[in-house]
Formats: C-alpha cells, sequence, structure tokens
C-alpha cells in the first residue's frame, strides 16, 4: 500500500513541478504513437474497406491474414523490424535502428492489421445499408469506397482508437528497435519497465498511472466524440 | 444531353424473376412510354417493387429482356433515379445529400450550389439545408430523397412507395412534389398499394398480381370499370392474397 500512495504521490509531484525528464518522455510516447496511428489509419483504412468491398484474388486470404495478425505478438514484430533496420540487414543503409522512426514502424506494423480488420468490418456492415442506393447514384467503386469510409468516420475512430491504445500500450517492439535510450528513444513503456528493474517501483507507477490516464483520457474523448456525432448524424 | 435521344421507352420482353425456387415476377411485358404517369398498382408481396429494381437495373431478369431505347450501356443508369421505400440518407447535411449525386456525376463545382439550392427550394427544405440529413422527420427525409434523386434532372423517376409510412399532410407534400418533378419533363414510375394516391397520381395503372401483370389500362377507365375480376375485387376493398 505505501508503494501506490507514494507512487501516486510523486505522480502528482512530477505532474505538477513538469518534471523535464517525464515531459520528454510522455512527449516522445505520443509523438511515436499518434505517428504510428496515423500512418496505420492511411494503410489500415482503405485496405479494410477494400476488403469489405471488392472481390479480388487473396481477398480471403488478406482477411484471414489481417484477423490473425490482430493479435501479432509485439516482441517478435520488434525483432522483425530489427531485422530488417539493422546494420546487415535489407534496409540497414537507413540507419533508422535505434532512433523514434524505427519506433515508428513497428508500432505501424503493430496495428495496421488491427485498424484494417476492425474497419472492415464497419465498412461491410455500412455496405448492407448503403448498397442499393449507392448503385442506383452509379458511384463507382472508387466513390463507393471514400462516401463508406467518410459516413462511416464516427464509426472508424473507434478502431484508430483501439490501434492507439495498443500502440501506446506496448512494450516488446519499442524496446528491440529503439532500445530505450535516455533523451533518445525512452517511452512511457520501456521507463516503467526499467524502472521497475531497478527497484524503483515509485516511479514506475507514476508512469504507469500517468499511462492509464492518458489512455482513458482518449478513449472517453472519442466516445464523447462518438455520442455526440450519433446525436448530430444519427 | 438535352439534345441526347431519349432513353426511353423502356422495353421489357417476358421479364420473369425466380428466387429461391419461386417465380415472383412471371412474364411481363410491354413498353413505359415517356409519356404520362405510370403507376404499379397491387397488394403487399405483388412484386411491385422487385419490377422496379428490375427496370431499374439493381435486379438482372432470370429470363427476359429490359431494353431502354439508348441500348443498356452505362451511361443509362446516370439518366435515371430511384426513391427507396426507406431511402438511404447519407450521414451529411440535407444540402451535403444533394450535392453527392452532383460530385459523382461531375458537375462543375460552380453549377452545383445553384442546383442544390434549387433542388432544395423545390422540396421545401431550403430552411433545413445544414440541418443533418437523418435527424429531419420522415416527410422531409422523403422529400429529400426524391430532390437528391431529382437534382441530376433524370428522365425517368423510379419511386417505390414513396408515402408508406407517412401521415396525410406528409404524403400530401410527397404527391405535389411528384407532380411538380412530372412537371419538369421527368417519367415518373411509381408503386403504391394506396388506391387514393394511384387516383391522385396515375395517368395509367399497371396493375400486378402474384407477379403477373393482369392488366394496364389508363387510369379513369381503370378505375370506373376494371378488366379483370382481381382489379375489381382490389378496387372493392377485398383482400387479395
Amino acid at each position: 500500500m505505501t508503494d501506490l500512495t507514494a507512487a501516486f504521490a510523486l505522480a502528482l509531484d512530477l505532474l505538477l513541478r513538469f518534471d523535464s525528464d517525464l515531459l520528454e518522455i510522455v512527449g516522445l510516447s505520443l509523438q511515436v504513437s499518434l505517428s504510428a496511428v496515423g500512418l496505420a489509419a492511411l494503410i489500415g483504412l482503405p485496405l479494410g474497406a477494400a476488403v469489405a468491398l471488392f472481390r479480388f484474388p487473396g481477398r480471403l486470404a488478406i482477411n484471414a491474414l489481417l484477423t490473425a495478425f490482430m493479435g501479432l505478438p509485439p516482441v517478435v514484430v520488434g525483432l522483425i523490424v530489427y531485422l530488417l533496420l539493422s546494420r546487415a540487414g535489407p534496409l540497414g543503409v537507413l540507419g533508422l535502428l535505434f532512433t523514434p522512426a524505427a519506433m515508428i514502424v513497428a508500432q505501424c506494423l503493430l496495428i495496421t492489421p488491427i485498424i484494417a480488420a476492425l474497419s472492415a468490418q464497419t465498412v461491410a456492415d455500412l455496405h448492407e445499408e448503403y448498397d442499393e442506393q449507392l448503385r442506383s447514384l452509379a458511384a463507382g467503386p472508387g466513390q463507393t469506397l471514400v462516401t463508406l469510409l467518410w459516413d462511416g468516420r464516427f464509426r472508424l475512430l473507434t478502431a484508430i482508437l483501439a490501434g492507439f491504445g495498443r500502440a501506446v500500450a506496448e512494450v516488446g517492439a519499442v524496446m528491440i528497435v529503439g532500445g530505450n535510450i535516455n533523451h533518445a528513444t525512452r517511452v512511457m513503456t520501456t521507463a516503467i519497465a526499467l524502472e521497475t528493474s531497478k527497484g524503483n517501483l515509485a516511479l514506475a507507477l507514476a508512469l504507469g498511472i500517468i499511462l492509464i490516464a492518458l489512455a482513458l483520457g482518449v478513449n472517453l474523448a472519442a466516445m464523447a466524440i462518438r455520442d455526440a456525432a450519433r446525436v448530430r448524424y444519427g | 444531353m438535352a439534345d441526347a435521344p431519349s432513353i426511353l421507352p423502356l422495353r421489357l420482353t417476358d421479364v420473369t424473376y425466380q428466387a429461391r425456387g419461386q417465380t415472383l415476377i412471371d412474364g411481363i411485358s410491354g413498353d413505359l412510354e415517356a409519356k404520362g404517369r405510370s403507376v404499379i398498382l397491387g397488394p403487399n408481396g405483388a412484386g411491385k417493387s422487385l419490377l422496379l429494381r428490375l427496370c431499374h437495373g439493381l435486379l438482372q431478369p432470370t429470363a427476359g429482356r429490359i431494353e431502354w431505347a439508348v441500348g443498356n450501356n452505362g451511361r443509362v443508369r446516370r439518366r435515371q433515379a430511384m426513391v427507396f421505400q426507406d431511402p438511404v440518407l447519407l450521414r451529411r447535411s440535407a444540402a451535403g445529400n444533394i450535392r453527392y449525386p452532383l460530385r459523382l456525376h461531375g458537375t462543375p463545382r460552380r453549377e452545383q450550389q445553384a442546383r442544390v439550392d434549387e433542388a432544395l427550394a423545390r422540396a421545401g427544405l431550403s430552411a433545413v439545408a445544414n440541418r443533418p440529413a437523418r435527424v429531419l422527420s420522415g416527410g422531409e427525409q422523403q422529400r429529400l430523397a426524391i430532390a437528391r434523386a431529382w437534382v441530376t434532372r433524370p428522365e425517368v423517376l423510379f419511386l417505390d412507395e414513396p408515402t408508406s409510412n407517412l401521415d396525410p399532410s406528409a404524403t400530401r407534400a410527397i404527391e405535389e412534389l411528384v407532380l411538380a418533378v412530372d412537371q419538369t419533363g421527368a417519367k415518373i414510375i411509381m408503386t403504391t398499394h394506396d388506391l387514393g394516391q394511384a387516383r391522385r397520381l396515375a395517368d395509367e395503372i399497371l396493375f400486378l398480381h402474384r407477379g403477373r401483370l393482369l392488366e394496364r389500362t389508363p387510369a379513369t377507365e381503370f378505375f370506373a370499370a376494371p378488366r379483370t375480376a382481381e382489379a375489381a375485387a382490389f378496387l372493392k376493398g377485398d383482400l387479395l392474397c
């Protein structure tokens, strides 16, 4: 219990003092995960919609892969990205290993299947409702895809958030490709792992509390947006 | 577009539609001409909506042919429009819904606003132009659906039971709008099971029963002296099944 109260006190103290190390870690966490989510949404939303709407060879295989990859183990993704980016790897010349860019790539790979699979479901549901109407209006395949993504925008927000939650909370991938380097690639989850192993439980818990608060806040905001949208747009 | 030859008449030749072993539309033939409002009348389950969907090209007949005067090329879809019984309004404003088909058809951007405004005004929806479409009342939603179908100036407008869930005053507004659309030169082909509505709107009646076209007569003649026993019974208010 003393650990917990000490942790809360420390968390509050760090936050109120705008501790620069803390802000740096939280800032990098957000920067990496938001970039990864943005990138994954750019790939995952059209990919999911295409899988839901179009019949093309390999569609079922992609669908199965997306669903299976929703539960991809972060350490494995980290390992694969590590192999690709390491000096001897095919993308080694880019010199990205142990940089935030590598962490973004790893998290993006991790959550693109989540966003794609969830948006495929959303778009498929919406398509059932819209199909005849859109065919009647003579919407082409591309126009249909864009229309369904736009009209499903508030529901798709949930898919994107699921991706963000997964990205900001995972530790395995960013640890491997980022290396948890102080002032360079240290994010909340890797800092928690490090402080815990050093026995610095209060600081670890304080970071954990901030992480949870952040995830909670983002989800509450998204729920509020969705509910407001439902009232407004039906 | 105005100078292009009309897509009408629409010629149906022995059109049949079967699903799950049942014949739902049974050998319907005839030409739908450019003149006059055609009302497809019949009890529920007669195949009225199905026939409309076949004509519009949303379904393919299992036998027989449906041909437009200009042939069934891809462009013909854009010269017709359909208002569904439960129209799907897009999750955007009323004006956004009307603008949508113009954007699909590649109408020049500077023309769009004027045409959107005109369609809104015609449907009496100018005051709610910026309201989200899906929170409008049932009658407003149906008028919006008609305005959206009309904004592309279709040569044929299909309407499937446009007033089935509406109260009398909303129904009157819809019927007035349909007549106004008719005045602009679009061919009206609509279904209804409402005799009063058929009386008010029809120039000719296509009486459908169990997937078969039992008779096709000018409206005045149909209501005065129906040719078939089924139509007579339907007019008397007997339940046909």
